[in-house]
C-alpha cells in the first residue's frame, strides 16, 4: 500500500514539472511570433542534444559489453583495424562539426529574425524603475499621448515596438510567452519588437536583479482584438471622471490635499506627480503595484495604509491617514476605470 | 621567542613568516567582522514617524534639538547610507534642483560653499524643508512625508559637510558637476573666509 503510494507520488512529479511549463507565463506554452521561433530553436537544440547524447552512451555500452578480441600482439599493427579506426574518429569529428555549425547559424537566422520589424508598427514606450513599470502611449497627435502603468495593452496579430528606458538601475523587460528578454539600461535607449498571435493575458517580469522588490516587479501584457484595443485606449486617452459619490469625492479632496499628488497623477486634477505610477485609471488595471495584488478597494486601502509591510522597501511612503481618509481615497482610487 | 634576541644575527626568512602569522590572522579576522551588512530601517511604526516630528526650534527657527527619538534610533539620518541614498532620490525627485542646482545654488542658496543661512544642524534644515522659508524655499509639509523630509535633511547636510561622512550615497550615473557627497569636508575644498558671524551659522564665504 505504502509503495503504491510513493509510485504514485513519483509519477506526480513529473506531471507537476510538465505543468509548470504552461500557463500565462512560459517559454514553452508560447503564443508570440519571437516567442514561437525561439521555442522552435530550443526544441531543435535540445532534440538533437539528446540524440547526440544517446548515440553516445549506446557506443560505450556497446564498448563495455563486447567481447575484446584476441591479438597476437599488443603493438603488431593492423591495417584494416587501423582504417576502421580512422573512419569511426573521423566521421565522430565531422558529426560535432556539423552539429554546431548548423546549431550556430540557426540561432543566427532566429535572433536576425527577432530584430527584424515589420511595417506595420505600433510604438510603445516602457520605462523601468524600482519596482514598477511606466507605459507610454503615442499617437498622431500630442493630445493622444497617454500614460499607464504596470499593463500593456497590444493588438493582437500587430508587430508592437516597445522601446525600453531604465531610468535608475539595469531592468530586463521579459514576457516569456511573447518574446525573449531585454535590458534596460540606463542612458542606452533599447528595445523589442513583440507580437501576439492569440488573445490573452501574458505575464512578465523582470529579468535583471535590481534591488529588494526585483520579484515584485511583474507587468501584464493584455492582446486583444484591434477593435477592444481601440476602445482601450480612447478610455485611457480620456481624463479621469468626475463622480458625484459623496465619499469619492471626499477621497479625491483627500488625495489632492496629501502628500499623494506629489507623486502621482490623475489626468483631469490637480495631481500631477512624475515619481510614481500615472492613476487615471487604476481602478480599472487588473493589478496593484506591479504584480503584487488584485485591484479591489480593500487591496488598495491596504497597500496605502502599509506599503512598506507589503513590499518593503519600496519607494511609496506611509502617508498617515485617519480611518476615515483611507476609506474615502480607497473609494476614490477604485472608482478611477 | 627568546631565542631571537639570544642570536645576535638576521632572523631567517621562513621563522619570520611563521611570526606574521598571527597578525596575518588578526587583519583577517578584523576584515570579516567589517562584514556586517548596515541595519536599513524600511518601516517605521506610526507612533515613532509622529515622534519624529517634535521638534523643538529656537524662537529665530534655526537651531534647537531633534526629538528625543532621534537619538534613541542612534540619529539614523546622518551617517545610514540608506537614508542618504533615499535623500539622493527625494532631492531629484522633488525639484531640488530647480532652485539649488547640484549643490552650486541657483534661484536658492548654495549647499557646496559650506555657508548655512539657517544652521547646519539637522533639525534646521528639517524645519527648512518642512515648514519654508523667507525668500522663496516652499513647504514640503503637504508633499513629503516626515521620513522623507528627514532623509532629504540627512542627504543635503552631506553635500556642505563640514566633516567627511563614513556614509556615502549611491553612485551619481549622470555627469559629475560637484565633489562627491563623501569627499573631504567643505571646510577643506572652500575658502573659509573671516570667522563665522553667528555660531550656528557656519564660516561666511
Amino acid at each position: 500500500m505504502k509503495l503504491r503510494a510513493t509510485a504514485r507520488l513519483r509519477a506526480l512529479i513529473p506531471a507537476l514539472a510538465l505543468a509548470g511549463c504552461t500557463g500565462w507565463q512560459s517559454a514553452i506554452d508560447v503564443h508570440g511570433a519571437s516567442a514561437i521561433s525561439l521555442k522552435h530553436l530550443i526544441v531543435m537544440i535540445v532534440a538533437t542534444c539528446s540524440v547526440v547524447w544517446a548515440l553516445v552512451i549506446a557506443t560505450l555500452i556497446v564498448a563495455l559489453w563486447r567481447r575484446r578480441e584476441a591479438r597476437e600482439s599488443a603493438i603488431a599493427l593492423d591495417p584494416r583495424r587501423q582504417r576502421r579506426m580512422t573512419l569511426a574518429v573521423g566521421g565522430a569529428v565531422a558529426a560535432t562539426v556539423i552539429v554546431i555549425s548548423a546549431f550556430t547559424v540557426s540561432s543566427f537566422f532566429t535572433t536576425r529574425q527577432l530584430t527584424a520589424a515589420g511595417a506595420d508598427n505600433l510604438t510603445i514606450k516602457v520605462r523601468g524603475l524600482q519596482w514598477w513599470w511606466g507605459v507610454e502611449y503615442f499617437g498622431s497627435k500630442p493630445e493622444l499621448r497617454f500614460e499607464t502603468a504596470n499593463e500593456i495593452h497590444i493588438p493582437v496579430g500587430r508587430n508592437v515596438r516597445v522601446q525600453l528606458e531604465g531610468l535608475d538601475v539595469i531592468h530586463s523587460f521579459w514576457v516569456p510567452s511573447l518574446a525573449g528578454k531585454q535590458d534596460l539600461i540606463p542612458g542606452r535607449p533599447n528595445e523589442i519588437t513583440i507580437r501576439a498571435e492569440r488573445a490573452g493575458v501574458y505575464r512578465g517580469q523582470c529579468a535583471e536583479f535590481c534591488g529588494l522588490q526585483h520579484a515584485h516587479m511583474a507587468f501584464f501584457v493584455v492582446a486583444e482584438e484591434q477593435r477592444a484595443f481601440e476602445a482601450w485606449t480612447a478610455l485611457q486617452r480620456d481624463n479621469a471622471v468626475a463622480s458625484s459619490d459623496e465619499e469619492v469625492i471626499a477621497g479625491q479632496r483627500v488625495f489632492l490635499s496629501r502628500p499623494c499628488a506629489a507623486c502621482h497623477a490623475i489626468r483631469g486634477t490637480a495631481a500631477n506627480g512624475k515619481i510614481g505610477p500615472d492613476l487615471t485609471h487604476v481602478g480599472g488595471r487588473k493589478y496593484i503595484a506591479a504584480g503584487l495584488l488584485e485591484t479591489t478597494r480593500g487591496s488598495l486601502a491596504a497597500w496605502i495604509a502599509d506599503p512598506q509591510t507589503l513590499k518593503p522597501g519600496n519607494n511609496m511612503p506611509m502617508v498617515p491617514l485617519a480611518a476615515e481618509e483611507l476609506r474615502s481615497v480607497s473609494a476614490y482610487l477604485a472608482s478611477l476605470k | 621567542m627568546a631565542w631571537i634576541g639570544a642570536y645576535s644575527r638576521p632572523v631567517p626568512l621562513v621563522h619570520s613568516c611563521h611570526m606574521r602569522t598571527f597578525p596575518g590572522f588578526l587583519i583577517v579576522a578584523l576584515a570579516a567582522a567589517g562584514c556586517q551588512r548596515e541595519e536599513r530601517q524600511l518601516r517605521l511604526d506610526p507612533p515613532v514617524v509622529a515622534a519624529l516630528e517634535q521638534i523643538a526650534l529656537m524662537p529665530n527657527r534655526i537651531s534647537g534639538t531633534p526629538p528625543q527619538i532621534y537619538f534613541a534610533l542612534d540619529r539614523p539620518y546622518e551617517e545610514n547610507a540608506y537614508n542618504l541614498s533615499q535623500g539622493k532620490r527625494l532631492y531629484s525627485w522633488f525639484g531640488c534642483k530647480a532652485c539649488h542646482a547640484d549643490g552650486q545654488g541657483g534661484a536658492g542658496p548654495a549647499f557646496l560653499d559650506g555657508w548655512w543661512y539657517y544652521g547646519p544642524e539637522m533639525v534646521s534644515i528639517f524645519a527648512s524643508i518642512r515648514d519654508g522659508r523667507p525668500h522663496g524655499m516652499p513647504a514640503f509639509r503637504d508633499q513629503m512625508t516626515t521620513e522623507q523630509i528627514w532623509q532629504l535633511a540627512g542627504y543635503v547636510q552631506t553635500i556642505g559637510a563640514y566633516s567627511a561622512k563614513t556614509a556615502a550615497p549611491s553612485r551619481n550615473d549622470e555627469k559629475q558637476t560637484r565633489p562627491a557627497e563623501n569627499r573631504a569636508p567643505a571646510a577643506k575644498l572652500f575658502d573659509e573666509g573671516p570667522t563665522p558671524v553667528h555660531t550656528d551659522q557656519g564660516p561666511t564665504p
